[in-house]
């Protein structure tokens, strides 16, 4: 299943996912979307639209067809394997709490 | 709990996936029970489907359609600052329609189909955009009035239950924040102006005054969908509650710009803790909604003559693009 | 240089330069104004596109582009007038048709999307040459000004040449309007090479010599347009004018509107 905005070849320009980096240090976050006819435009109007006001130091685009998604209907098994592997998380160790340092 | 989402869910269910429904549906109904986000590749509802589809993509239009009005007065503008302003602002609706139609797109309708809908009149836009903008004056009207009624609509929609409509909508209205402002010291300027000045900005606030305050949509007894909107956590606040909450937030800001809100029956109502005013002339409102506005034609004539005469532009990219593709598979293959 | 440099880090704008007291020099002023002129025109021109380019995409880009343009204007402009004690709007608003400076490729009008692309490949290419140039200026101020220029029109020239190649090489009906586009816009193109009349009293090194600028110009264009599938114009060019103060004929009409509603309120402000 790919993105959920791609409408495949039925428009002039296909649809570009925006993943910006907001400043070094961070990861790139998915910003929205827009159309070009290639990798070059999508870049430049990524930039023109969603860094308009400084918003970015780096531009991410994928075409929406290039992009898999997890099965929405398995949405509940899929993420479940976590739950119950508490002992994941350092919270879960509570003997330790009041150690200095650890 | 949230029955008449079931109602429209099943109703539109088509037979034999009704167990996979059933889930979905349970699972619809506790994302909205608990104030959750419902998401693009999540079941929903057809008519929740629907009805996003048609409140989004006319939201992008009125972006679309309300760069016309502005626009107008972007070679005119009488100072170098307003005009770099008002490029700005208007760039942002330009921006505004992008975001709102991406929002769009993620329900499974692409924006040529939203486009031709808009062009064909299938799809409405805000009937705002269909009054006209004689004066300079306007631009501070609309900044302050129409912008103003905007924002009292969008800033709730914020947490609208559709997540990437929401996001859309955090965006914008972050973005938004100057246009109301550069509206209202436009009208600042003027009232402290020329008697002429004066004079175009207390025109202009008479002009759009009522149809902002119509901007709201038909009082609440005469609003049909907006229960169900307020059901899947849409539309989060009533027409006539918004409507009031614009209204008292406009009294004082009138008063410090000087100008007259033209409604005889503005006052101060102790009990209630708002204003009161006079009742609008909503046949003027349904007029304009049937077409008979003063720009309802050429808005959407100059639209489509933008999308007509770019068609060429828009093929060439694509030609180009795709010629390059091949030429690269053709060297891969080689 | 190192005074430039500082004011480059605060990014200059119109506003900074009327706070600062500055006074410029009359010649320098003179040169600025030619400067302002062009920019401000262009921004006028890309204006009348918002709302009426081929994809929304675009209205965006052409609105960046036109707002940088308007920003290169108002610097120079409001630099320009603290030698006459004037601000950027009166210069913009109240001198009269004789009084604009601006070269004759810059009054030309938007056409189709094409011409409008020719129009801001040829500009972009020459402001790019420009004010890399006019950044080591010995004025602070020009240096100012067009150190943050440079990087601005860096993407005005990316914007356009990727366009070029576009309309270029994408469709016969593409082709065919890019390259009456170029033709159209190539006779005012020698104009942004003719000397500068402000600069004979001047030392050099406060302004550029558009002269030197031609070879590196010529050389890129005809490389660029070539690329794109085009033929490079052989028409000649126009006799310029300009800076002297004579335009085409389109002009009068653009004024016109550019200074209609400011003009009809003498005195007021916005």
């Amino acid at each position: 299943m790919t993105s959920p905005g791609d409408s495949g070849a039925r428009e002039t320009w296909p649809l570009w996912e925006v993943f910006i980096r907001s400043s070094r240090g961070l990861s790139h976050v998915h910003a929205g979307s827009l159309h070009a006819p290639d990798e070059t435009m999508a870049v430049r109007n990524a930039r023109d639209l969603y860094t308009r006001r400084s918003e970015g130091v780096s531009i991410w685009v994928v075409p929406a067809s290039a992009i898999t998604t997890s099965d929405p209907d398995a949405k509940g098994e899929f993420f479940e394997s976590p739950q119950g592997k508490e002992y994941r998380h350092a919270t879960y160790y509570t003997k330790s709490d009041g150690v200095p340092h650890l | 709990m949230a029955t008449s989402t079931s109602t429209a869910g099943s109703d539109i269910a088509a037979p034999g996936i009704a167990a996979a429904d059933a889930a979905g549906e349970a699972r619809f109904a506790e994302l909205l029970a608990t104030e959750s986000r419902v998401e693009p590749t999540d079941w929903m509802p057809a008519a929740y489907r629907k009805t996003l589809v048609r409140q989004i993509s006319q939201h992008a239009h009125s972006e679309i359609i309300g760069m016309q009005p502005e626009g107008n007065w972007i070679t005119r503008a009488p100072s170098l600052k307003r005009k770099a302003i008002l490029m700005a602002k208007v760039q942002d609706e330009a921006g505004h329609g992008l975001y709102l139609y991406s929002a769009a797109q993620t329900l499974g309708i692409d924006r040529e189909t939203m486009f031709d809908q808009l062009l064909t009149g299938k799809a409405k836009y805000s009937s705002i955009f269909n009054y006209v903008t004689p004066t300079w004056a306007d631009m501070g009207s609309i900044g302050w009035l129409v912008d103003g009624a905007a924002i009292c609509n969008q800033v709730p929609l914020c947490r609208a239950s559709y997540g990437p409509y929401g996001r859309a909508m955090v965006r914008i209205c972050k973005e938004e924040s100057f246009h109301q402002r550069q509206g209202f010291e436009i009208l600042l300027e003027l009232m402290r102006g020329t008697p002429g000045q004066r004079e175009m900005a207390q025109e202009s606030v008479n002009r759009w005054y009522a149809p902002a305050l119509m901007m709201f949509g038909p009082p609440d007894d005469d609003s049909p969908n907006s229960a169900q909107s307020m059901a899947w956590n849409i539309k989060r606040f009533s027409n006539d509650d918004l409507r009031q909450r614009f209204v008292d937030m406009l009294v004082p800001q009138a008063e410090v710009l000087g100008v007259t809100l033209p409604d005889p029956d503005i006052r101060w109502n102790e009990e209630r803790g708002h204003y009161d005013f006079g009742d609008l002339d909503w046949d003027e409102f349904h007029e304009v909604l049937a077409g008979r506005g003063q720009a309802n034609a050429v808005r959407v004539a100059n639209r489509r003559a933008a999308h007509d005469e770019g068609a060429w532009v828009r093929e060439a990219a694509r030609a180009y693009a795709d010629a390059r593709a091949t030429e690269t598979e053709g060297r891969i293959a080689s | 240089m190192s005074h430039s440099k500082h004011v480059v880090s605060t990014a200059i704008t119109a506003e900074t330069i009327a706070e600062s007291h500055l006074v410029a020099p009359e010649a320098v002023a003179l040169y600025a104004l030619g400067l302002g002129d062009d920019a401000l025109i262009l921004a006028q021109r890309l204006g009348e596109w918002i709302a009426h380019a081929p994809e929304l995409e675009e209205d965006v880009a052409l609105g960046n582009i036109g707002l940088d343009q308007l920003g290169h204007a108002r610097s120079f402009l409001t630099y320009a007038g603290t030698a006459w004690n004037k601000s950027e709007d009166d210069l913009a608003y109240f001198r009269t048709e004789s009084e604009f400076r601006n070269r004759h490729i810059f009054e030309q009008p938007n056409g189709d999307f094409a011409v409008t692309i020719a129009r801001q490949f040829f500009v972009s290419l020459y402001f790019d040459r420009l004010y890399r140039a006019l950044k080591e200026s010995t004025d602070p101020t020009l240096a100012a000004i067009a150190a943050k220029a440079t990087k601005e029109v860096d993407y005005h020239l990316d914007h356009s040449v990727q366009w070029l190649l576009r309309l270029g090489l994408g469709t016969t009906v593409s082709h065919e309007k890019m390259q009456r586009a170029v033709d159209a816009i190539w006779p005012f193109v020698g104009e942004l090479f003719s000397p500068e009349a402000a600069l004979r009293d001047l030392d050099d090194g406060v302004g550029v010599r558009p002269e030197l600028l031609r070879e590196s110009f010529e050389e890129d264009a005809r490389r660029r347009i070539l690329d794109a599938g085009l033929k490079v114009p052989t028409a000649p060019f126009a006799r310029g004018g300009g800076r002297d103060g004579i335009h085409t004929e389109v002009f009068g009409h653009l004024l016109a509107e550019m200074q209609v509603l400011a003009r009809a309120h003498p005195g007021a402000t916005w």
